[in-house]
């Protein structure tokens, strides 16, 4: 990996007619890194994968990609890779000629050309299905096959769409770990779209949280996940009470509410995990609305003065039962404060 | 089961009326008589071998061929590119085009063969064989674009840009994922219309001249002249023909999910 840009988007602006899916989006890759693109459905995740791909025609902004600006390059050009969703496959093609459609367009012929898809299919572990119709494929198989099929063309960024969404639990973490082993072997540059924040964080070098067609925050793992800038990404990766702050309090349902402790030079909000808040002893109370059992923990939603909080408690303990009142706290120290609170 | 019996009763009054003529014309062709008849007195092939004897029924044959041949591939080639373009891209007038291209379905064919007479051939006299091309091409379009139609709707677009992502242009993409993922559907588009323009009386019955006539028309004029059972015989051999044809075709390509 290197820090030299790679790939960059530069004010990026993709419509539908009048709706406006990518807004000015800016991004810069390093070459070899590992981005995952995360937000909720509809935030233009697609959009801006198919854009980089060269399928969709930006109406305004700029790509650049290896030193080149590629925005008005044809897709068949761009040596750009994208792994489907739904992979793809030409259904009348076998693994082996699926795998070998892009080298042969590119003129490779006898023994390169099947060194090169044996290859491919070696690094999927696939060898022994190159006969096979797609349609005679499992999902997790289909999937390896589109990865391969696009990996053997060398391209300079390999997009993958939300790959591991049609695939089961167990099926997930092994291609995610599969893809994880592709991309450190090969050095390709990758972005790799989800809206599952722990795929996010188990694979990413670096994470691009977008809302509403725009960058929300970028960082690593870590970043995200303990050092949110704005409610919107505290709430995504699971702050789930967050309240702004005015002059020193909580502005809350009820009003201002000062907090325990001191609030952080500059905070606009503070959010807590369910984890974070203290539950049992407190200034404020809530009544038990909802409980639910999450193995190690018991998940609480109280109804208090300051709006609806989600606390947890070991799961060890004893069970507080619905419509008990509880005391809790929500302590500035434990709080990530944020930048912005909208 | 007694609720089901009268259901078997109609279905089988529906068979024999669906396939009951057949055997009747199949019957009346190897009659020995000199008359058409049903039942057939005696039996001989005398009227199955008269058919390959009669000139104007080769000439007509060849005629009826020739014009589902070419018509039902010129269909295609008009056909095929317009359901496409209809299945892929957003079109500010696909509707309309959809409409005009079944028009053919809709608008019964006589009146086709008359308009086609009355302001084609007659003032512009344009040569019979050309004009009942055009008619017979109009008429097999919308089966080509239905048909077709139906088998891109069921291929998904984005293998498309799976291969133009590899390297292919936007035409090779069709040529190399989508064309050869349709043949199925191309084919029985190809029977369906060949089919349906051998068989066409209505427009062909306007549109031919002295010397230039198809076989379902030469057959009625035939008809007119000679009450004889050959006419039965030519039926018999016809229908076998297209049995054969769709048998084949569903052995090979499925041909019923298609149609
Ligand atoms: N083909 C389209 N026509 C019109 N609007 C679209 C189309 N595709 C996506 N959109 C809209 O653009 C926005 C972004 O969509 P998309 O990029 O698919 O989001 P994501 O992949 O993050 O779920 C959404 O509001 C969606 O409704
Ligand atoms: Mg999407």
């Amino acid at each position: 990996m290197s820090d030299h840009v790679y790939l960059s988007l530069e004010a990026l602006t993709l419509a539908y007619g009048d709706t406006v899916a990518v807004d000015g989006l800016d991004l810069s890759i390093a070459e070899g890194e590992l981005i995952t693109l995360l937000g909720p459905s509809g935030c233009g995740k697609t959009t801006t994968m198919r854009a980089v791909a060269g399928l969709l025609k930006p109406s305004s902004g700029r790509i650049m990609l290896d030193g080149r600006d590629v925005t008005r390059l044809g897709a068949n050009k761009r040596q750009v890779g994208l792994v489907f969703q739904s992979y793809a496959l030409f259904p009348h093609l076998s693994v082996y000629e699926n795998v070998a459609f892009g080298l042969k367009l590119k003129g490779e012929r006898g023994r390169d050309l099947e060194g090169h898809v044996m290859e491919g299919l070696k690094t999927v572990g696939l060898t022994q299905f190159a006969s096979r119709k797609p349609a005679e494929l499992s999902g997790g198989q289909q999937q390896r096959v589109s990865l391969a099929r696009s990996m053997v063309m060398h391209p300079k960024v390999l997009l993958l769409d939300e790959p591991l969404s049609n695939l089961d639990a167990r099926l997930r973490l092994e291609m995610r770990t599969e893809l994880q082993r592709v991309q450190r072997e090969t050095g390709v540059t990758m972005i790799f779209v989800t809206h599952d924040q722990g795929e996010a964080l188990a694979l990413a070098d670096r994470i691009v949280l977008m809302k509403g067609g725009a960058v929300e925050q970028i960082g690593t793992p870590e970043d995200l996940y303990n050092r949110p800038k704005s409610a919107f990404v505290a709430d995504f990766v699971g702050f789930e009470n967050v309240f702004a702050v005015e002059d020193g309090k909580l502005r809350t349902a009820d009003g201002a509410v000062p907090v325990s402790g001191t609030v952080p030079a500059g905070a606009a909000a503070l959010a807590w995990r369910p984890a974070m808040v203290a539950l049992g002893s407190g200034p404020h109370h809530g009544s038990v609305r909802g409980v639910s059992f999450a193995g190690g923990t018991r998940e609480y939603l109280l109804d208090s003065s300051l709006g609806p909080i989600k606390a947890e408690a070991d799961a060890a303990l004893p069970v507080h039962d619905l419509g008990t009142t509880l005391a809790f706290d929500l302590p500035a120290e434990r709080a990530a404060p944020l930048q912005r609170y909208a | 089961m007694k609720a089901r019996l009268p259901s078997y009763a109609v279905l089988t009054l529906l068979v024999l009326f669906l396939v009951g003529p057949f055997f009747v014309i199949v019957a009346a062709s190897f009659s020995a008589g000199s008359t058409l008849a049903f039942p057939p007195q005696g039996f001989s092939f005398k009227w199955v071998e008269k058919v390959f004897t009669v000139e104007s029924f080769q000439a007509s044959f060849a005629l009826s061929m020739f014009l589902a041949i070419v018509a039902t591939f010129a269909a295609l080639v008009l056909g095929v590119p317009v359901s496409y373009a209809l299945s892929r891209y957003r079109l500010p007038l696909a509707e309309t085009v959809r409409t005009i291209v079944s028009s053919p379905i809709i608008v019964p064919g006589i009146v086709v063969g008359l308009a086609l007479l009355r302001y084609l051939v007659v003032p512009f006299g344009m040569d019979i064989t050309l004009s009942l091309f055009l008619a017979h091409t109009a008429l097999v379009l919308p089966y080509a674009v239905r048909v077709v139609s139906a088998s891109l709707e069921n291929l998904r677009s984005d293998i498309e840009e799976a291969a133009v992502l590899l390297g292919s242009s936007r035409i090779g993409a069709f040529f190399r994922v989508v064309l050869p993922n349709i043949r199925g559907g191309i084919l029985a588009a190809f029977i369906l219309g060949f089919v349906t323009s051998f068989n066409q009386v209505p427009v062909s019955l306007f549109l031919t001249g002295p010397g230039v006539r198809t076989l379902p028309i030469d057959m009625l004029g035939y008809m007119e002249r000679t009450y004889d059972p050959s006419v039965a015989a030519l039926s018999a051999l016809l229908a076998f023909m297209s049995i054969g044809i769709v048998f084949i075709a569903e052995r090979f390509i499925g041909f019923s999910r298609y149609v």
